[in-house]
């Protein structure tokens, strides 16, 4: 795993560096704004929070050709090797930063993340009825994130149950699913 | 090697895109190339199911006298298939680069519906630029 690991963060970082950038101001307070607006527009945060992960679904969908495209990565062969990909290649082409990775135990399920302004967490679960090898699920924990830079949760967001950064969950979805569900697809046949 | 033609065939099996880059092609009416296309993508899913061991992928290319496909296969289901001459030299990177182009111009496009047929004129003009560099070299 560990040689792996670093082919990755190689490969993250090779990408990393031919990859156009924008103004990291811009980027934030574009975010930033565009999540305001959704709570002026919802007065519902769980609302908020779905419509963020909906964008997000639907961007997930779209940038992974572009990943694909640019890294030229072959399918993952466990899903403990996605979690290194997601990662150290994947946010750190797009967001520069590498998300710390940890399996959770495979019998207890992980109450509900809270989300915080420095630290997001997110899970990814898959439903099946049979056991799943391990691991099965993986949690990101973010450092830094940088689309929260500047952002301070009011009180009242904060008891509203507002995911900040919930488009992340949204991406991610969005693009392993386009990748998983060709699986799907196959078998169907 | 010259390009003689480019296809892009989404998940279930329908063409979105194809496009002709060389006139020693015999001109086909959209309905006959859409039928092709479809059966391409049958063919693709018989072999990638009889494949020994299982679980591997379908074919990959085929030859014929003087010109031959190739089929890329993405990790997301799009085909994209390349008509050539023989012998190919490039045509990896040829794949790779129309790849690229395609999540740029097509993907990234917030008006293009995913799955349907793709009306890029950047999309064109970036394929001609490529299959003109490719089809003089």
């Amino acid at each position: 795993m560990s040689s792996g690991s670093k082919q990755y963060k190689a490969i993250g970082e090779d990408v990393w560096k031919r990859t156009d950038k924008v103004n990291a101001e811009l980027f934030t307070l574009t975010y930033g704004a565009l999540v305001v607006q959704l709570i002026k527009d919802y007065e519902d945060y769980a609302q908020v929070n779905k419509q963020l992960e909906k964008m997000g679904y639907n961007i997930g969908t779209r940038l992974i050709e572009d990943f694909l495209a640019r890294t030229g990565l072959q399918r993952c062969s466990t899903f403990g090797e996605t979690a290194e990909v997601v990662s150290k290649v994947a946010f750190k082409t797009f967001l520069n930063i590498t998300p710390t990775i940890s399996f959770p135990a495979p019998s207890t399920i992980p109450p509900a993340a809270p989300l915080t302004t420095t630290t997001t967490t997110q899970q990814q679960t898959s439903s099946s009825a049979i056991p799943l090898p391990f691991p099965s699920e993986f949690i990101l924990v973010f450092d830094e994130n940088p689309l929260s830079e500047f952002a301070e949760l009011p009180r009242d967001a904060r008891e509203g149950g507002l995911w900040f950064s919930n488009v992340l969950c949204g991406v991610i979805r969005g693009s392993l699913e386009m990748v998983s569900g060709f699986h799907f697809f196959l078998s169907d046949l | 090697m010259t390009v003689h033609a480019l296809w892009v065939i989404n998940k279930a099996g329908g063409l979105v895109f194809s496009r002709s880059y060389s006139d020693t092609l015999p001109p086909l009416p959209l309905n006959t190339v859409l039928i092709l296309a479809g059966t391409l993508h049958g063919v693709h899913a018989i072999t990638s199911r009889i494949s020994p061991g299982g679980g591997g992928g379908g074919m990959e290319s085929f030859e014929a006298e003087g010109w031959g496909g190739r089929v890329f296969l993405t990790a997301t289901g799009t085909k994209f298939v390349v008509l050539h001459s023989l012998p190919h030299p490039g045509l990896e990177e040829l794949l790779l680069k129309v790849y690229e182009i395609y999540a740029d111009a097509v993907m990234k496009n917030p008006f293009h519906t995913p799955e349907m047929p793709i009306n890029s004129s950047l999309f064109e003009t970036r394929l001609q630029a490529l299959m003109i560099a490719a089809n003089t070299a």
